[in-house]
């Protein structure tokens, strides 16, 4: 067993379904991203027949599948910044990316997730690339940013 | 307590406790519902059965709501016949336009609905995403476009198999019944065993269909083609289409065969006997050497997968003997039809079975023999039913048809077979016989018998006593091989069905198995049993020929090669 | 601090203040107080806003600066990490307190401004532009020409109990909350009161949750209480996340004590001895505090075995919820809890009775809470005193959208909506006219300007049909399409609906079909498609009222209100984007058409560079001209033009 998992897996009672949610969450933390091989484990230790476990993954947005791009953008869809235009920003930038929000292209370059709030209001629109937070973004600053990764990314 | 409640304007007694549907079942009074499964807790998903009580805003689920004192229902006002005439609208949004094409045409819940609310138009257009159909498996197939997502067929995989091979999978409106990582149903914890079709209310599930090949087998020039019955299959044919349950239901049911194309048609409950007659030596030689004990049942093809794909430390105690569908189809290859003349690659076996999981199991590698497989193809009983209606048969103008092969004689255990307990019921007589030289006395082992998942009884064999278990309904099984596993317990035979109640309530069998049909079937078989002169496998004439002409004795080693295997793990990702 | 001061305060604190519930202090412990509360200090006291808001808005950089600054120039200072005071408008927020003289607030102090604004605190010529007030107290010596922040029209209306402390002492100490009272309430109710009585309490209070469904808060305890089991639990439900409101978030991470406090006492009053704190994973810095917090609870003995000798156990335990919306139902959080789906469950039965893991459950939410301590403190009839009959003590009330300041308040129940905008609030921003208020997030209602002196207040509240989620209140400027913003909550509701019940899965995907339908430019110009989506808005009432009649939880229930409030108060606007095509507000943008003024236009060739869709031609120094089928109305030729050359219908 992978050694990450048989460590958090030892933090929690084999056996008992409550932990699921914290066990995959910390396992996430590390790893990234959940794989086949991740639920297999957990499925085994908590006596969870697999196909559960993904059921139970894949109704919450927390959980992914696949790992995230290099450039991970968040964009926050709050109803602030919602009323400030992160719609067309949003539709700009699966354009501009060819992917889909919650999504990872295909050379793992870019993804781009919705957040429900980021809780700055008071600077809405703001768009997340990585760790880096950009207030008040026109498409114009979105158009600039996007170009700024892309160049990186090559 | 008892106090009264009103429903629709006239006072009825209701009990503390009851639900408000329970209340309205007894007063016949019917709601609608798609979710709702006798024997399983509400979960008020489908939102069908909402009825109207004074005094509560909202319109609320009867097949939840506790009943209480002070209640004034209205079960069918103008507000709840809208309320659940919109849901179906809604269903139908998104739901493919092909009911004429469709598999459960005519069976379909969803249709009956939106025909008893006078659904007559498609008022909600969605756009639809197209999903692709499941194919996977090689058993059962599913269209997730037709799903309604009432959660009966996660439920019965989770609670009664046990294995949890499909759950819903992502949330609201992008909701769909998959499996891990979406790739379809060929996942290591799906059985086969086809109980989810049971339950689904539209046309989501399905058997996957052998029907098209078996037509073209009948028709193609040169070929050959048989057909082996399980011991189900007439009672079913007979409460579909009214026959009367007496002896001529067998001899209609061959005469409607033979006129659709078959050459010859054989009663699968003969190699039933046969298998008996391994299994009750293997039995015996493993109790001499007390090895491999307990031996579980391999007659289930679910369970069987249950044990190669998720428990192979039990691979050991698993019966080597072939399941009856295997042995007929292998007899009739290479012995029955081939002493007529017949080259075994020119045979086409179809087998007719009350279960989807046959269908896999027919397709399993270990079970053919160089070139040839022993079944071709297997169908369900209700895949028979359709080909019989297809072909325009009437079983009201038909002369019933008397047996014409020798190798349908059977004994009345083999037709045991079809209902959880009956199997060890029959194996044991033979054992018992074996080993002392004495019939068993008396041969009917009540303790085996009745509507219940679970029956073990202790049975004296000369000096020795024996424990034998039989567990239906996958999921029970479960503690039982943890508890062996763990050392614990003293049981030597476990006969394991996968279905609850056994093949009488198989995934292949007519829909419709509510308690009393079950019952129904049940008699059926045991009458059979009270009825006939042949009660044990070691009495039926065609044992001591075959064993005479074309086997050793039981579980020799030549025998071993025709009519056992050794079963390996598999891997599924 | 050393280690052992530490354990020394501590002691103290405990000893004399929180197992002294008189309120008479002796001069030393007084004296000593004064100092631990920062009432008296010996050198300057720098606080700085860090909670999300303030950090988003770059606190942290403020921080950095504030250090270097004392660092160059070889002063001593304190400084503090405070949640937010609520004004996040104003973020991010610093407080000076020079020994002897009042704490200053300064808004927007980001870090290019901090030299200047400490330079003039420490030369004492005080520049007005960024400071926002002063602290009122009684020995401190004010600042001539500042307003106390308790006289800003901001703070004035507001009365803060469960804020009391949000943005003013450290959410990290222990000690800060201590030495405010805090943990009296817990030691006075274990020690004095039996479950039945605390129950009795606060049912006496009429404090009612404040999370929806406003159910009375003791009847609720007492439910569980009087359900027997060998096991109860206790869940803080801080699973905040409408979009847009943080009224949780600004508690937990302003006061963490005071919720941690209540949740004690309600665990005693139900007989529990395991509590969990449910909140949003996104809540990083929430969970950090809480985390530190129960560490610090538990070392003082509030939390553990036998807290205050009572013989009371209770363990907290923090769950981050995983990204669910539906999870906020009690019901279905406890699916959660149990490591399933988040799908809420078929009431009765109530968790109170039959909750996590089969025993009596009590799901209070983080507000609910946070008003126990004082409650418990003094006295149920103090609590009824505020507020309004039926709707008893304050509300947290998160303002967002247009109006001049936004951020966190806490308001007396009965206060008028209308002073909330423009009292507190300050009206609309820009000069702007307001078109309406959202109150009570995704599934909330909208308010037209002629109905604000409607009252905060449950029942006042579900007159209006805002039947839960009080908290979250939106101030919709005139160019706010109501359209759209219904779509906008609807396409919300249907990705967060859990999918088990037909009316919510199907029904709001539905009524989004039919929003979408009515602002997508429609592609053929005929009358039948006009009647199609005429149709649609007629079979929104009617869905609208299937959905609540029959969904399951409160999601389902509730997700038509701002589709049919906005239907009823503006349904002109529906009317003209189904007649007209055209949405007023110039937010849909699918129904604008662009057209080039030729008069206007001088052939930079911007917008033809620009656009996307390559839906604009002309030559250079030629007017261009936009081809209409070719243009999706982005929008983005008309920010990008100049001159003004472009304009839309």
């Amino acid at each position: 067993m992978d050694e990450i998992i048989g460590i958090v897996l030892s933090r929690y009672p084999a056996g008992k379904k409550e932990g699921l949610l914290p066990i995959l969450q910390e396992i996430q933390e590390e790893k990234g991203f959940l794989t086949g091989e991740i639920l297999n484990e957990v499925s085994a230790y908590l006596d969870i027949p697999v196909n559960k476990i993904y059921g139970v993954a894949a109704f919450y947005d927390q959980f992914r599948f696949k790992p995230h791009g290099r450039f991970h953008i968040q964009l926050c869809n709050g109803t602030s910044c919602y009323l400030h235009g992160s719609f067309p920003l949003l539709r700009d930038l699966e354009k501009q990316l060819k992917i889909k929000a919650g999504s990872t292209s295909r050379d793992g370059k870019f993804s781009i997730e919705i957040i429900p709030c980021m809780g700055a209001c008071e600077q809405s629109p703001v768009i997340k690339v990585n760790d880096t937070s950009y207030n008040k973004v026109t498409q114009e600053d979105l158009r600039k940013i996007i170009r700024t990764i892309k160049d990186k990314s090559e | 307590m008892q106090f009264d409640i009103e429903i629709n304007d006239e006072h009825v007694t209701a009990k503390r406790g009851e639900t408000i549907k329970n209340v309205l079942d007894r007063i016949g009074i019917k709601v609608p519902t798609l979710c709702y499964m006798n024997g399983f807790s509400p979960t008020g998903s489908c939102r069908m059965c909402v009825v109207e009580v004074d005094g509560i805003p909202g319109l609320v689920p009867s097949c939840s709501h506790l009943v209480e004192e002070w209640m004034k229902i209205k079960t069918h006002s103008p507000r709840v016949i809208k309320a659940r005439k919109t849901l179906i609208e809604l269903l139908l949004a998104s739901h493919p336009n092909d009911c004429l094409y469709c598999e459960k045409n005519g069976q379909c819940e969803l249709q009956v609905l939106a025909s008893e609310l006078q659904v007559r138009e498609r008022k909600y257009q969605s756009k639809r995403t197209p999903i692709q159909i499941d194919k996977i498996c090689p058993s059962i197939e599913r269209d997730p476009a037709k799903c309604v997502l009432c959660e009966r067929c996660v439920r019965v995989c989770n609670e009664i198999i046990g294995v949890g091979a499909i759950d819903i999978i992502g949330r609201g409106s992008e909701s769909r019944i998959g499996t891990t990582y979406n790739k379809g149903l060929n996942v290591k914890a799906c059985v086969k065993c086809g109980q989810c079709i049971q339950v689904c209310p539209t046309g989501a599930l399905t058997e996957k269909q052998s029907f098209q090949a078996v037509m073209e087998a009948l028709n193609k020039p040169g070929l050959f083609p048989v057909l082996q019955f399980s011991p189900t299959v007439p009672a079913a044919i007979a409460e579909e289409f009214n026959l009367k349950t007496n002896k001529d239901v067998l001899n209609l049911l061959r005469a409607a065969l033979k006129k659709m194309g078959f050459r010859q048609v054989f009663d699968t409950s003969m190699a039933a006997d046969l298998n008996i007659m391994e299994e009750a030596a293997e039995f015996i030689d493993r109790l001499k050497s007390q090895k491999d004990l307990p031996l579980f049942t391999s007659c289930c093809p679910s369970w069987v997968h249950f044990v190669e794909a998720l428990r192979p430390g039990f691979l050991p105690k698993l019966s080597t003997t072939l399941p009856p569908q295997q042995i007929m189809g292998r007899l009739i290859k290479q012995y029955i039809t081939s002493s007529a003349g017949q080259k075994p690659e020119d045979v086409y076996v179809v087998s007719v079975m009350p279960c989807t999981a046959k269908k896999d199991e027919a397709g399993k590698d270990y079970l053919k023999d160089s070139e040839t497989r022993f079944v071709d193809a297997v169908i369900t009983t209700r895949e028979l039913i359709k080909m019989i209606r297809l072909m325009g048969i009437d079983f009201s103008g038909l002369e019933p048809e008397p047996n014409d092969s020798s190798f349908s004689i059977r004994s009345s255990a083999s037709k045991l077979f079809g209902v959880a307990g009956g199997h060890l019921e029959g194996l044991i007589r033979t054992i018992h016989f074996n080993l002392t030289g004495q019939e068993l006395s008396p041969l009917k082992l009540t303790d085996l018998r009745g509507l219940k998942t679970r029956k073990e009884t202790r049975i004296r064999l000369g000096k020795q006593l024996i424990n034998v278990v039989s567990v239906s309904g996958l999921a029970n099984i479960k503690s039982i091989l943890d508890e062996i596993e763990a050392g614990k317990g003293d049981v030597h035979i476990i006969e394991v069905m996968a279905c609850p109640y056994g093949c009488i309530n198989g995934g292949g069998q007519p829909k419709g198995s509510d308690e009393k049909s079950l019952k129904g079937r049940m008699k059926v078989i045991y009458d059979v049993d009270e009825e006939e002169i042949i009660k044990v496998a070691h009495k039926n004439p065609i044992m001591t020929g075959l064993y005479e002409k074309f086997l050793d004795r039981p579980n020799s080693d030549r025998n071993k090669e025709l009519l056992h295997v050794l079963r390996n793990s598999i891997e599924i990702q | 601090m050393s280690a052992s001061t530490t354990l020394k305060i501590t002691e103290f604190l405990v000893e004399k203040v929180v197992k002294n519930y008189s309120g008479f202090y002796d001069k030393g412990t007084a004296e000593l107080l004064a100092q631990i509360k920062r009432e008296k200090v010996t050198r300057p006291v720098i606080y700085i806003g860090m909670g999300t808001c303030g950090l988003v808005a770059g606190a942290g950089k403020t921080m950095k600066a504030v250090e270097n600054y004392l660092e160059e120039n070889k002063l001593d200072a304190e400084i503090i990490k405070v949640g937010c005071i609520g004004l996040c408008s104003a973020e991010p927020i610093m407080d000076v307190q020079l020994p002897g003289k009042a704490r200053i607030s300064f808004q927007h102090a980001t870090e290019e401004k901090v030299e200047d604004l400490l330079n003039a605190v420490f030369h004492h010529t005080l520049m007005h532009d960024n400071s926002l007030g002063q602290y009122r107290f009684s020995s401190h010596e004010d600042w001539p020409g500042l307003p106390y922040i308790e006289q800003l029209p901001f703070f004035a209306s507001q009365r803060r109990i469960v804020l009391r402390n949000a943005g003013i002492i450290s959410p990290l100490s222990i000690h800060d909350y201590m030495a405010r009272g805090g943990y009296r309430s817990l030691f006075k109710t274990v020690l004095n009161y039996t479950p039945e009585k605390v129950c009795e309490i606060i049912d006496q209070s009429e404090l009612r949750g404040r999370a929806g469904g406003g159910y009375p808060t003791g009847k609720k305890w007492l439910v569980a209480l009087n359900t027997g089991s060998d096991q109860k639990y206790l869940i803080c439900n801080a699973d905040e996340s409408d979009p847009g409101a943080y009224m949780d978030r600004t508690l937990l991470e302003g006061d963490p004590h005071r919720v941690i406090e209540g949740m004690a006492i309600a665990a005693y009053a139900i007989g529990a001895n395991k509590a969990f704190i449910y909140l949003r994973s996104d809540y990083k810095q929430s969970i950090l505090l809480l985390q530190h917090a129960l560490l610090e609870a538990r070392t003082c003995g509030f939390l553990g075995e036998n807290i205050f000798g009572s013989g009371f156990n209770l363990s907290v335990f923090i769950r981050q919820g995983a990204g669910a919306f539906v999870c906020g139902e009690e019901t279905a959080l406890i699916s959660s809890l149990e490591g399933s789906r988040g799908i809420p469950h078929e009431k009765p039965p109530f968790p109170a009775e039959k909750g996590l893991l089969g025993h009596p459950t009590i799901v209070n939410n983080v507000e609910t809470l946070a008003n126990i301590p004082p409650i418990l403190e003094n006295g149920p009839s103090w609590f009824k005193a505020i507020g309004k009959k039926g709707s008893t003590g304050t509300k947290v009330i998160c303002i967002t959208g247009n109006g001049v300041h936004t951020g966190v308040v806490e308001i007396p129940m009965g206060i008028k909506i209308s002073d909330i905008v423009y009292s507190i609030a300050g009206g609309i921003k820009n000069d702007k006219k307001l078109k309406a208020v959202q109150l009570g997030g995704p599934a909330g209602i909208c308010i037209p300007p002629k109905d604000l002196d409607v009252e905060i207040g449950y029942d006042s509240l579900e007159e209006i049909g805002a039947s839960t989620g009080l908290g979250g209140l939106i101030i919709l400027d005139e160019d706010t399409c109501m359209v759209n913003l219904s779509k906008y909550f609807m396409d919300f509701l249907q990705k967060e609906s859990c999918g088990k019940c037909i009316p919510c899965r199907e029904g709001t995907k539905r009524m989004l079909e039919i929003l979408e339908g009515i602002t997508r430019r429609p592609k053929e110009e005929s009358s039948h498609e006009t009647l199609e989506r005429f149709k649609g808005v007629v079979q929104l009432e009617n869905l609208a009222e299937v959905i609540r009649d029959t969904s399951l939880c409160g999601l389902g229930q509730n997700a038509s209100n701002p589709v049919l409030s906005s239907l009823k108060w503006f349904r002109e606007e529906y009317e003209e984007h189904i007649f007209d095509r055209k949405c007023q507000a110039g937010v849909c943008h699918d129904l604008r058409t662009f057209y080039i003024d030729v008069e206007l236009c001088n052939g930079c060739n911007v917008c033809q560079k620009k656009c996307p869709e390559n839906a604009i031609i002309g030559s250079v120094k030629m007017p261009h001209f936009i081809i209409e089928s070719k243009c999706t109305g982005c929008g983005i030729c008309f920010d990008s033009c100049k001159f003004s050359a472009i304009y839309f219908k």
